[in-house]
């Protein structure tokens, strides 16, 4: 199997060019503040005023200044994803730099040799310096090279739709978690493409059962007060839709919630009861195209708003709830991490939001970019819970996208017109400025910010 | 008769080119390699430092046998090719070894091109292609005094450089009026011939070698000025052809190198050529010629390879594009595309700059608002941006004033616009 590199990427929108970060490169690998010895250089963009350009080695696949090198100096290492200079053979004949098409090998005139970035054995001194988050250190390949070791718990072939999130979801989640666990999947699409079986066969590699769509959370808790009373310590994990959550499955999970009980309950909101013919629930957002929320000559789409249930769960003393989405993926496996940790002693609760290729309208092949874009436009946000630590975003809600760029993305708001659209820009404005002054009001840094 | 999928003769950077790309999509796939050479794979652009002992012989192989064992690759070497028979897709080896292949790729390269210079092959002279002429140079440093290269081209002046360094006496003969031609222009060759002499070398430029006779151990060269110029050692570095004569009365079409499409493909099916012995389309003129320049050879190889395994992601080559990157006495000249004006239309716009005591050069050429060449000494910009604004006929119009005052800064904003 490939291994993935992580990389430094480059967030154009956010720099400001301060240039700080060429100042602690010199330092880090030179020893000096002159930016000429600075692996990475930023230039003024002509194109736009106020706007830089990044010149920095993209630490190439398949690498050019590797096969121009004609004394072996330069080599990939497939293991860190570097491309490694190795100054000892190196005959300074600057051939690197013709096969260079990023300026990401240049040649030092006050060094006498080429330079380029190591990025600092994984722990990159340019990131840590930006202070507009301009640069930024992408941990995902780490996340694919660990858990795509790990023994996928799920069948091959689960006969989720094309560029299915929810199928991510999943087969990364229970890897993560492991097979000392239960999982509960109510009616809805992660049950109906196969994980709890089929012709008399099993789904999963672990044990897994399908509740009632209104008593996963209650099924769970029974089965681990048993096991806790066998002595044997197992994780409940509950993989459950929007509808077996926030409308029909609510009351048990509300009440399984207040009485602490210990699991991991998943919520996968794809907005609507997608397995049964893209239904609307009470998870659908406002003008949302469904097959009982049509698009004709009265109705145009759904006339009211989505229950907000992450906020809801804060509500309800569990230990731990977060929301995530997969395009944030090391954001996800820290949150479940967390939520691992809280089920040991309580709820946790984590709400995923998981466009549906099929039931949004989108190709299959853009699911992961309507994830990324629903999160920068603000219409999801990032953020995690727990009773001691308050509120904290772990993605910024400032300068946000448009929001039509996220809805442009999906079949089912084509219908939307201007006046829908400005609700739509409204509530996600109000929804941020309420979870901000949650933030204000229960953590520390927001205690900071107020006492300011 | 063995049988090989795929059959790579050569085996310096463009068939190790070639071989990453057919091992991107058939990791499997049956290959070998073959080289008349004795060792492992190495460049030979890197032997005038085995010559001068800055780097050794071991420290410099491009590959290894855990490289050819991990990618599945049967590498023979001292065994070129000897003959070929298209007919039967099937190729004899110097070992007597008789090949089958589905694919085969014609690196061989290019060998010493000896000049007819009367006495001359009687005479005691050396070479540098291989690696074996790099180490009976370096040996014969031991007792040479004193040395006379023929030739100003890049090997030439790489040798005499490095001799001078190792306290040999040199003297530079070249037939043309300046050094470095097809790179420089005269006006940079100049500050380049200066340096020379400024650290010693005796420069013999606009001379012709008319005769060479043995002198004792070494040699004895006259000119066509009637000097005459006896060292100890005598190298000739008077250019170099490609390596074809194993093609000689056969069907596939060479010309001074082998003909290749755009894809590298020869004349003949399920044969192509890269790299030196290759004649492929330059980017300027659209005629075909042999380059014998080590990125075009990485280029070339990589679109062979691309080829022979159908890679759908294939761009065909765009020509060659003349790329020079020379360092010399601690500076660097550098230049990318066409540097001598006089070859471009009237209209062409020339920028240059030099500054003779800071002994800095620097010339650009824009035609059309596209960049056709930047050459430069002791001045800053990217090569490999360069050639990427030029190959891809970048307008400069909008941006022109900020690219010729400042070529990197303005090169790597056009780049990472493009790249992002």
């Amino acid at each position: 199997m490939g291994h993935s590199h992580n990389t430094i990427a480059f967030h154009q929108d956010k720099c400001d060019g301060c240039g700080e970060c060429m100042t602690v490169c010199a330092g880090a690998k030179s020893g000096t503040a002159d930016t000429l010895h600075s692996r990475l250089k930023i230039v003024p963009s002509i194109a736009a005023n106020d706007s830089f350009e990044l010149a920095l080695c993209r630490q190439c696949g398949d690498p050019k200044c590797v096969l121009n090198c004609p004394s072996g100096s330069l080599t990939k290492n497939h293991k860190t994803g570097v491309v490694p200079w190795d100054a000892e053979k190196c005959v300074d004949c600057l051939l690197c730099t013709v096969g260079c098409a990023y300026g990401g090998i240049t040649y030092n005139a006050a060094a006498g040799h080429v330079m380029k970035c190591d990025m600092c054995d994984g722990d990159p001194a340019c990131v840590k310096s930006c202070p507009t988050g301009a640069l930024e250190y992408n941990r995902s390949a780490e996340i694919y090279n660990n858990y795509g070791e790990l023994e996928d718990l799920f069948v091959p072939g689960l006969a989720a739709c094309q560029g299915c999130n929810s199928e991510l979801l999943i087969r990364h989640t229970m890897r993560k978690i492991g097979s000392n666990a239960v999982v509960a999947t109510p009616p809805g699409c992660i049950a109906g493409m196969g994980t709890v079986g089929f012709n008399g066969k099993t789904g999963s590699k672990i044990p897994v059962f399908h509740p009632l769509l209104t008593n996963t959370a209650s099924m769970l808790a029974g089965a681990k007060r048993y096991y806790n009373r066998i002595g044997r310590d197992v994780t409940m994990v509950a993989l459950a839709g929007d509808g077996g959550t926030v409308d029909a499955g609510f009351q048990s999970l509300s009440g399984a919630a207040e009485r602490g009980e210990q699991m991991l309950y998943i919520c996968v909101d794809n907005e609507g009861y997608m397995n049964t013919g893209m239904q609307r629930s009470g998870s659908t957002s406002f003008g949302s195209w469904t097959s009982t929320t049509p698009v004709g000559e009265t109705l145009h789409g759904k006339t009211q708003d989505a229950k907000n249930m992450p906020v809801i769960m804060m509500m309800h003393n569990c230990e731990y709830v977060a929301t995530a989405s997969l395009a944030f993926m090391d954001d996800y496996y820290e949150k479940l991490d967390k939520a691992l940790a809280a089920a040991k002693r309580g709820m946790a609760y984590l709400h995923v939001y998981s466009p549906c290729p099929t039931g949004w309208r989108i190709p299959s092949e853009s699911t992961n970019e309507v994830c990324r874009k629903a999160v920068e436009t603000n219409f999801v946000t990032l953020w995690e819970f727990a009773p001691d630590e308050g509120l904290r975003f772990t993605h910024s809600t400032d300068d946000p996208l448009p929001v039509e760029e996220y809805l442009n993305l999906s079949g089912k708001y084509r219908h939307l017109d201007d006046a829908q659209l400005t609700h739509i820009e409204n509530s996600v404005e109000r929804k941020v400025a309420f979870l901000n002054g949650f933030m204000l009001a229960t953590s520390d840094d927001g205690a900071e910010s107020l006492a300011q | 008769m063995e049988q090989t999928k795929y059959l790579i003769a050569g085996c310096s950077h463009a068939a190790l080119s070639a071989l990453n790309s057919i091992r991107m999509l058939d990791q499997d796939g049956s290959l070998t390699l073959v080289t008349k050479d004795d060792h492992l794979p190495y460049s030979p652009t890197v032997l005038p430092y085995i010559v001068s002992g800055q780097s050794k012989p071991e420290k410099v192989k491009l590959r290894d046998d855990e490289f050819f064992a991990q990618n599945k690759v049967n590498f023979i070497s001292g065994a070129g090719l000897s003959t070929l028979d298209v007919d039967n897709n099937s190729v004899t080896l110097q070992n007597g070894q008789e090949w089958q292949y589905e694919k085969l790729l014609l690196a061989t390269g290019a060998a010493p091109a000896i000049p007819p210079i009367p006495g001359l092959t009687d005479t005691p002279y050396h070479v540098l292609r291989t690696m074996d002429d790099a180490v009976n140079l370096h040996a014969a440093l031991e007792s040479a005094k004193s040395a006379v290269v023929l030739g100003g081209g890049l090997i030439g002046m790489h040798a005499a450089e490095n001799l001078i360094k190792v306290g040999v006496q040199v003297t530079i003969v070249e037939m043309r009026p300046q050094v470095l031609p097809g790179y420089f222009d005269a006006e940079a060759a100049k500050i380049i011939e200066q340096t020379f002499i400024e650290n010693g070398v005796a420069m013999r430029i606009g001379n012709t070698v008319v005769g060479a006779a043995p002198d004792g151990e070494g040699a004895k060269v006259s000119l066509d000025s009637g000097d005459e110029i006896t060292a100890d050692l005598l190298l000739v570095c008077t250019g170099v052809a490609p390596v074809i004569s194993y093609l000689e009365d056969g069907p596939v079409e060479t010309d001074q190198g082998i003909l290749v499409n755009d894809c590298m493909a020869t004349n003949i099916a399920n044969i192509w050529a890269a790299g030196d012995v290759a004649q492929a389309v330059n980017f300027y003129s659209g005629e075909k010629s042999v380059g014998g320049i080590l990125p075009a050879a990485v280029e070339q190889g990589r679109i062979a390879g691309m080829s022979m395994i159908n890679d759908p992601a294939i761009n065909p080559y765009p020509g060659g594009v003349p790329l020079n990157t020379y360092g010399f006495f601690g500076n660097q000249a550098i230049s990318v595309g066409v540097s001598d004006e006089n070859a471009l239309p009237k209209d062409t716009e020339v920028l240059l700059n030099v500054n003779e005591e800071e002994m800095t050069y620097q010339k650009i050429l824009i035609g059309e608002g596209c960049l056709l060449g930047i050459s430069g000494i002791n001045t800053d910009f990217d090569p490999g941006i360069m050639w990427q604004l030029v190959l891809q006929r970048v307008d400069l119009e909008p941006v022109k004033e900020e690219f010729l005052s400042n070529p990197t800064d303005t090169g790597r904003d056009l780049m990472s616009r493009t790249w992002r």
